[in-house]
């Protein structure tokens, strides 16, 4: 009898304590859960606020410039904002989130808004002048008719040439590709020996410029139903494949690179397709090419390029949402954007800052005329596993079915999207 | 009675556990049931997943993971394949390289041994991190792998973006098929949501570089392991075999191997354990890619869950790949047991038993088996 008690009293006592450990956990202030959505009111602090701010820092420049801007408006507001680098963005989010105390304002990929909106970790705010803002940027941060968040700063894809090589292969400025079929033409043209006229880094960030430029897109424009199987998409990816075949067009890895920017600076690559970022890169390590950037060209349904961002976002949990949009204002701002512009070298999302970071910096025109006509990532929830899917079978593009690999990922698409 | 007896304190005695109950409970039992909770409930990664938000709806993650057909199971069925082929490369190579750099090691008359020792032991104290990042470097496209290969007139692949496996390479080399077109008869069929080409590709060209390090990094460890468990070998045992005329190679494997043989069990279990779980290559190096061929069940199970924010779905691969790791480790420890041992133990519990019986019932067996017979 008395054995019995001692072996039920161990597991009861290890029970006892997970049970204590569990009810600790669920104690401090999980229960006021917002769910997000702009007809809540802004929570605003009583007093100064302290906030917390998570950026993905590119590097040294970028956080201190940052770190700058964020104090002055502490200064004048009196409020307290601290900056934290994030080494691994979504992972710290996701802790944040998890833990009921999110950082109040975090940079947020667009790829990323629907789904932080569907999960209720967002509030909802417009900044001030927004309709500043380049549209397709603001289209890129709305769902479900919401705008989440106010447009960072963005970068779009250009296409990059090989000075040397352009003029090697007796082309002028006049041979500048405008076209796809003159596209074609010139990377043939500059295919030579080791050097392929053409190479991208392989996945929807590259390719899916080409479908643009022939009028279709991963899913329809409500982002409720794929349109992966549809003529225009497996036109775009005809393209390519055909390019690939004839040599003139490759991927990164098909020429011993691990992007795009390392194949053109490498030389194997006499062309390549990157964003403004590619400038940094090529004056460090690769400081004797010399190159010149262009507009994508137009595919039949006209010009068409990729459009990345991030935006601020602003935390459902947090407690002083009136003063991070205040900060956002501030941080947003033409002339701090063109600060920040000339600090790390990213585009001002605002129109009004572009004639003069046009003026400053001439040899961005083509990235910031991407900004008419770009267009951001797919906006939906759950579809980071699809586009992860179609990326990876998109590095087999060159001996790929497309018909039957656009029908799976609409079939993969439909799954989540109808959910 | 019992409180008077002064032999038993059960209060004083649960005092005196209770700090390691407390611990493990926290730290070990509380964060398994919430994540088995997790696995078992629509959890979307914002607030208490204890919280009344939270729904809790049954098997539905493991039915998309296992049973549904569809991206969750097509993406965990990958990542087994792959974990299948690296741990049928990786647990055989690294126990065999450690135990002969043990072998090697333990000869009393190698000069500079410790030496040996130090430097075989060293990649196994280096951060995976900073090997990992150095491996990057090492197989690149234009690396010094590559580059030495060059001397024998190799040209070597673009390890980390090479997503072909080498069964197909094999298979295309001696001209059994070819990868642009793969016979139909091993496309059509799909199992689980892979083709029988799929399943029976190979670890990928990718997934073999990683392999390399592992095998690398991990043979100084286990090797450890061989060593301490050859410094209990005593010399007579050896000298003996000498005396009877044993050769080098029948003295390692009649003598040393027998002898070795908890420490090789040890090394194989820990090896699968750590081969199923593995995730920091994956998460430095290629974060699944090229073409999924380097995604692992814990890579797939961070990227459901911070990634993809599907927190339920996460926890359930966690749990699958648990059940897993327990079949294989205790099937593969049924597998090596000492069976001289086993039947030794088996006949000593049959004699106990027979001891035991009333002599009736043993008359009863014996006639009765001589009437069927």
């Amino acid at each position: 009898m008395k054995n019995q008690k001692n072996r039920l009293a161990a597991p009861f006592a290890v029970g006892l304590a997970s049970v204590l450990a569990l009810t600790a956990c669920g104690g401090d202030g999980f229960e006021d859960q917002e769910t997000g959505g702009d007809a809540e009111e802004a929570t605003s602090a009583e007093g100064s606020a302290d906030l917390v701010m998570l950026i993905a820092s590119s590097g040294e420049a970028e956080t201190a410039a940052v770190e700058e801007a964020a104090a002055e408006w502490a200064e004048e507001s009196g409020n307290e904002v601290e900056v934290r680098v994030a080494a691994d963005m979504n992972q710290e989010l996701a802790q944040g989130f998890a833990g009921g105390n999110p950082p109040d304002i975090f940079y947020l990929d667009a790829a990323q808004v629907a789904q932080q909106a569907t999960d209720g970790n967002l509030h909802a705010y417009e900044a001030e002048d927004n309709e500043d803002y380049f549209p397709a940027l603001q289209e890129a941060f709305t769902y479900e008719d919401t705008q989440w968040c106010a447009p960072k700063d963005f970068s779009t894809l250009g296409l990059q040439i090989n000075t040397e090589m352009w003029e090697a292969a007796g082309l002028t400025d006049e041979d500048i590709p405008t076209t796809y079929e003159e596209l074609a033409e010139v990377a043939e043209t500059l295919t030579e020996g080791d050097t392929t006229g053409l190479v991208f880094s392989p996945g929807v960030d590259r390719v899916g410029a080409f479908v643009v430029g022939n009028g279709g897109w991963w899913l329809n424009e409500d982002a409720t139903e794929p349109t992966g199987a549809s003529e225009e998409v497996l036109s775009g990816l005809e393209y390519v494949k055909e390019n690939m075949a004839e040599g003139s067009f490759a991927y990164a890895g098909d020429v011993d690179a691990g992007w795009g920017g390392e194949a053109f600076g490498t030389e194997r690559a006499a062309m390549t397709i990157e964003g403004n970022w590619i400038r940094g890169a090529m004056s460090n390590d690769y400081p004797d090419v010399d190159y010149t950037v262009a507009e994508l060209p137009e595919g039949s349904e006209g010009p068409g390029t990729l459009l990345f961002s991030q935006c601020w976002g602003v935390a459902s949990d947090s407690e002083a949402q009136a003063e991070a949009v205040e900060l956002v204002n501030h941080l947003s701002t033409p002339e701090q954007q063109l600060e920040f512009a000339e600090a790390f070298g990213v585009m001002p999302s605002r129109q009004a800052a572009t004639e003069d970071y046009s003026s400053a910096f001439p040899e961005d025109a083509p990235f910031i005329a991407g900004g008419d006509y770009g267009r951001g990532p797919v906006n939906a929830p759950d579809m980071t596993q699809v586009v992860a899917d179609l990326n990876s079978q998109l590095e087999g593009i060159s001996s790929a079915d497309l018909q039957q690999m656009m029908e799976s990922f609409d079939s993969n698409a439909s799954a989540v999207l109808e959910q | 009675m019992k409180s008077r007896d002064p032999q038993r304190q059960q209060g004083a005695g649960w005092l005196f556990v209770s700090p390691a109950i407390i611990v493990l409970g926290v730290f070990l039992v509380a964060p398994i049931g919430m994540a088995l909770w997790v696995s078992l409930s629509d959890w979307s990664g914002s607030g208490s997943p204890i919280s009344g938000d939270v729904n809790f709806i049954g098997t539905e993650n493991y039915n998309a993971l296992l049973a549904d057909p569809g991206l969750a199971r097509q993406d965990l069925m990958i990542s087994f394949r792959n974990t299948f082929y690296y741990v049928l490369g990786v647990v055989p190579l690294q126990t065999m390289l450690a135990l002969s750099l043990a072998v090697l090691l333990n000869n009393r008359f190698l000069r500079g041994r410790t030496f040996f020792r130090t430097a075989f032991y060293f990649p196994s104290v280096v951060s995976s991190v900073a090997i990992s990042l150095l491996f990057l470097f090492l197989f690149a496209g234009s690396g010094a792998i590559n580059n030495v290969l060059g001397w024998f007139g190799v040209n070597g692949p673009n390890w980390f973006q090479d997503s072909r496996g080498l069964i197909h390479i094999f298979g295309d080399a001696v001209g059994l098929w070819s990868i642009a077109s793969p016979p139909s008869w091993m496309t059509s069929p799909s199992v689980m949501g892979l083709s029988f080409w799929e399943w029976f590709s190979g670890p990928s060209v990718a997934l073999s570089a990683i392999m390399m390090q592992v095998i690398w990094t991990t043979a100084g460890t286990f090797m450890l392991l061989f060593l301490a468990g050859l410094q209990d070998l005593p010399v007579e045992v050896e000298e003996a075999a000498m005396v009877d005329g044993a050769n080098k190679w029948q003295r390692f494997m009649n003598v040393t191997v027998p002898h070795l043989r908890p420490t090789i069990l040890l090394v194989v279990t820990l090896g699968f354990i750590g081969t199923w779980q593995v995730f920091d290559q994956m998460y430095v190096m290629t974060q699944g890619g090229p073409a999924k061929t380097t995604l692992t069940p814990a890579y797939l199970s961070y990227q459901a869950a911070f990634t993809n924010g599907d927190w339920g779905q996460g926890a359930a691969i966690a749990f699958i790949l648990f059940a897993i790791i327990f079949i294989l480790t205790t099937t593969q420890r049924w597998l090596m047991r000492d069976k001289d041992a086993s039947a030794q133990k088996r006949a000593d519990r049959g004699v106990r038993r027979q001891r035991r019986r009333p002599t009736r019932v043993i008359v009863e067996e014996t006639q009765r088996k001589a009437q069927s017979s």
